[in-house]
């Protein structure tokens, strides 16, 4: 596998027209399992092919049990620098319900020992709208963060996706999610929790203390360029999208005939107005009217002003200075009120 | 003429009609194996899903018996209540009927209404016994039914499965000895009766007819007596599996003429053509069609009223008994308020809107006609809720009555009387057809037949239930207009006409469907029902909460953007009554009810 995606590095080394890279993201799953070896000729053939800011966030997802003191310290020897560590609860039964490897313990480790090494940007993952976890048992969660105080927190509502484990359960009846109003409750405490303590909620699932924005993910929200490697990753360069193949083995056969597996997607003027509203929507950023006016011609105040105003006089939304955010109580209703606004 | 036998076929629903029918052109040879398409006579889509003749057709089959070559016309009559008028007029072209009965079901009430339209027009019945070969038949039982009902001899009951092709010599031999040959006058004006029509894209109207007296010759100038218009037939011909073109079509025959006609309305069924020059009296028995039931068609899109307008007019061109003009609605827009002969002909033409011609279309409260009665005795017509008068305007209101026939085993009678009862209903009459099967004679109103009424008469008697009824006049009843208010603006489109003794139960039950339907919005939704100013009934939908998708990165926006695309598409069925959002089956929420 890792011969395969130096080798699509390699392929693609021209698809971001030689501008400089400011973030590399190891995601999707758990790349904590690439050995030290595997991870350390990536990184050298990205910095082979493309040239690195020197100052370039490095992140790496990983899994709190596969954090020791070993393959931490390995990691920040190769130049990671931002760790996002998928620890989802600080409760046992949850971890137990979500099939996680890890226990209470590991979890609260990896973030220490992490900071011993010398990380000091770090991310965690967790997740809320559990049907087993009551309010109560959520705000224990968050109360554990005042502890930890990572730089940066995502944190994702519970999702019943088809041919999972859960998908499974929930098709034939023994799982199911406490609803809509259950999990509102939950974000909101959340937010109330995360701000009072300094974080900034600078998107629907993102909190940072100040300054510590992913750099990374932000990027996707704010139509940045990007170049995705290996199975079932996405490019975007501005005009289309691309998407690999997301079977391993069919995506390495491919790449060792030198073909990349991937497939394209050219995004039309409303694909792009569309995508902006979608992610823009999503951030403290919001979405600039005047920007989609001079550059997709799509006056959004002209063409939906009477929804809009009624965004803002409900306050579910606010303009300043032609920017239309929403507020925390249109965040919850973001997908709605972006499908409102679509072309 | 000796040589000719019209006959048609009575038979319930399911109990094996197009089956013999298809079992009858294959041994006469009209159709060959090849050509054989199940169920043959029923060519619409829509009519084999639902296993009913919707509309009929006829076909002429040769047969060949003691070395003499006999011309059978065989004329489809359709099998649902809605259409007994057209099943009038086919029976009225022929001289004999085939009474099938299923030897597991026995008889039901739709058939005997037709059979006695049959034996009112003095037809020689032939009854068959149909599914013979079935483990659950009970010969004997249906035997004594079918004898006490038309006073035959037991033997004259001929034994059949028209599935395994059993007893279709005999009816065929039947046909021949038993059903009289047609009489008519060569010498004497031209009198023929349409009984169909069928829509021709390429060439018009085809009109289907049977020959009374005198002749049709292709090229004569012809009149249709009861609309007053005239044509030339262009084109006159017999109906075999295709139309054979002939140059003559004389007394006691059947045939189709195609002279142009574009639009199915100026062809009635039961009208009389005759020749312009020397014409005849009109056969007796024509009718006006009158629509049963009224309802409002929308477009989804107010944008496609246009086409609806375009859409309408073809469904018309072959479907004279549907009706419209333009209605306006403030919860709608631009639409059509419609009449229609019943709910299944509502259904279809909503289904074939949407079938063939892509349309998506809001059916509104389907209503009756009612009667509002002035002080000096004049009537306003009422065929929508809005049409309702202020109550301090009129003296009363009047609302149309049935008497209903209904034939069940006798186990299930409690349960179909406080069915009825409950329907405002008042029972007539109870017979015993057999020691187990009674017929019931109710009169009902019509308003509470039309909806579920023939559901519910199906769950409560396991099946075993059949209806008929015809309309018996308008009596004084304490209607009430009720309206729907969703956020304090009131949806007319959501308005019915409703008892006065129902209206609180129905203004509570369709509050509370509609909150079922109605999803939940960025605002909180107030759903009340009132009687003038009167609230009745409020139920309310919760502001939504959340929608919101937790995650959204680089290889998640292409297919986010994609859903919420579709999200957005799914909002472009609903309609927007002030800030609320209405699914299109909100409107339909009435017939949902219980």
């Amino acid at each position: 596998m890792t011969v395969a995606l130096c080798e699509e590095i390699k392929l693609r080394q021209n698809y971001l027209e030689r501008e400089p890279i400011n973030t590399v993201y190891f995601g999707g799953g758990t790349p904590s399992i690439l050995s030290k070896d595997n991870l350390s000729s990536i990184l050298e053939t990205i910095h082979k092919y493309f040239s690195v800011n020197h100052d370039a966030e490095i992140t790496l997802e990983a899994n709190p049990d596969d954090l020791n003191s070993e393959k931490l310290r390995d990691l920040y020897g190769l130049g990671v620098n931002r760790l996002s560590i998928g620890i989802q609860s600080f409760k046992e039964e949850v971890l137990h319900f979500l099939n996680r490897a890890h226990n209470r313990k590991q979890a609260l480790n990896s973030v220490s020992e992490a900071r011993n090494i010398g990380f000091n940007n770090i991310s965690i993952d967790l997740i809320y709208g559990i049907p087993i976890n009551s309010h109560e048992d959520w705000e224990n969660d968050l109360h554990e963060i005042t502890k930890i105080k990572p730089e940066h927190i995502s944190s994702y509502c519970l999702t019943i996706e088809p041919k999972t484990v859960f998908g499974h359960r929930a098709k034939m009846g023994t799982l199911s999610l406490k609803g809509e109003d259950f999990e509102a409750r939950q974000y909101e405490l959340l937010i109330e929790k995360l701000k009072s303590i300094g974080y900034e909620h600078y998107e629907v699932s993102n909190f940072c203390l100040p300054g510590m924005h992913s750099k990374h993910n932000s990027s996707y929200w704010k139509q940045a360029k990007y170049l995705g490697i290996g199975p079932g990753a996405h490019s975007y360069n501005g005009a289309s999208r691309q998407f690999n193949v997301t079977n391993n083995h069919k995506y390495i056969s491919s790449l060792y005939k030198d073909n990349i597996p991937t497939q394209q997607e050219v995004l039309s003027r409303e694909d792009k107005v569309n995508e902006y509203l979608l992610t823009g929507l999503r951030t403290i950023w919001g979405v600039d009217l005047d920007y989609l006016k001079d550059n997709y011609d799509y006056d959004l105040k002209k063409l939906k002003g009477s929804y809009v105003n009624n965004l803002i006089d409900n306050r579910f939304a606010t303009l300043d200075a032609n920017d239309l955010k929403l507020t925390e109580e249109g965040l919850l209703l973001a997908d709605e009120i972006s499908a409102s606004l679509f072309i | 003429m000796e040589q000719i036998r019209n006959f048609c076929i009575i038979a319930h629903i399911d109990h094996g009609k197009s089956t013999l029918a298809d079992r009858l052109l294959q041994s006469t040879g009209t159709v060959n194996e090849r050509d054989m398409q199940a169920q043959l006579l029923d060519d619409m889509d829509l009519e084999r899903e639902r296993g009913i003749t919707i509309k009929s057709h006829a076909i002429q089959m040769d047969y060949v018996h003691e070395g003499q070559t006999y011309t059978l016309n065989l004329i489809d009559t359709p099998g649902h209540v809605d259409f007994s008028y057209e099943v009038s007029r086919s029976i009225a072209a022929c001289e004999g009927a085939l009474l099938i009965v299923d030897a597991a079901q026995g008889i039901e009430a739709q058939t005997i209404s037709n059979l006695y339209l049959a034996l009112e027009h003095d037809l020689e019945i032939i009854p068959v016994l149909n599914k013979i070969d079935l483990p659950s038949a009970m010969p004997e039982e249906v035997t004594d039914e079918i004898v006490s009902l038309i006073g035959c001899d037991p033997t004259d009951v001929i034994h059949a499965s028209a599935k395994e092709g059993i007893g279709i010599t005999d009816i065929l031999e039947a046909i021949i000895h038993r059903i009289p040959a047609p009489k008519g006058d060569l010498q004497k004006p031209l009198k023929a009766m349409i009984f169909d029509s069928v829509f021709n894209p390429f060439r018009g109207i085809e009109v289907y007819f049977r020959v009374f007296d005198g002749e049709i010759n292709k090229g004569d100038k012809v009149k249709f007596v009861n609309t007053g218009k005239t044509y030339e037939a262009d084109e006159i011909g017999v109906l075999k599996l295709q139309q054979q073109p002939k140059d003559t079509i004389k007394a006691g025959n059947v045939g189709y003429i195609i002279s142009g006609i574009k639009v199915a309305k100026e062809v009635k069924v039961g009208d009389t053509i005759t020749h312009v020059n020397k014409p005849c009296e009109a056969v007796k028995g024509f009718e006006n069609v009158k629509p049963m039931v009224f309802a409002g068609i929308y477009p989804v899109e107010t944008s496609e009223f246009e086409e609806l307008r375009a859409s309408m007019e073809k469904l018309q061109l072959n479907d004279a008994s549907l009706i419209w003009e333009p209605e306006t609605s403030a919860a709608l827009g631009f639409g059509f308020r419609c009449g229609f002969l019943g709910m299944l002909h509502m259904e279809i033409v909503q289904e074939r809107l949407e079938r063939e011609f892509d349309m998506t279309v809001i059916t509104t409260v389907p209503s009756v006609q009612f009667h509002a009665v002035k002080s000096d005795g004049t009537i306003i017509k009422i065929n929508a809720p809005s049409e309702m008068p202020e109550p301090n305007t009129i003296s009363h209101i009047e609302e149309p009555f049935i008497r209903a026939q209904i034939i069940t085993k006798d186990e299930f009678i409690g349960n179909i009387i406080s069915l009825c009862m409950d329907k405002r209903g008042i029972i007539k009459n109870q017979v015993y057809l057999t020691t187990e099967r009674v017929e019931l004679t109710f009169e009902l109103p019509l308003s509470e037949i039309v909806f579920d009424f023939f559901d519910k008469l199906k769950t409560l008697s396991k099946g075993y239930a059949s209806l008929d009824y015809e309309l018996i006049g308008f009596r004084q009843s304490t209607m009430v207009k009720l309206d729907i208010m969703l956020n304090g603006d009131r949806v007319d489109a959501l308005s019915a006409i409703v008892h006065r003794d129902k209206a609180y139960e129905w203004g509570k039950r369709l509050c509370e469907k509609l909150r079922e339907l109605i999803p939940r919005q960025m605002f909180e939704i107030a759903i009340q029902a009132s009687i003038g100013t009167k609230i009745i009934a409020r139920e309310s939908v919760k502001a939504m909460r959340k929608n919101v998708l937790a995650k959204c990165y680089g290889g998640d926006i292409s297919r986010k953007r994609k859903l919420l695309e579709k999200q957005k598409k799914g909002k472009k069925r609903m309609r927007q009554v002030g800030n609320v959002e209405i699914p299109q089956e909100a409107f339909m929420a009435v017939l949902k009810l219980d």
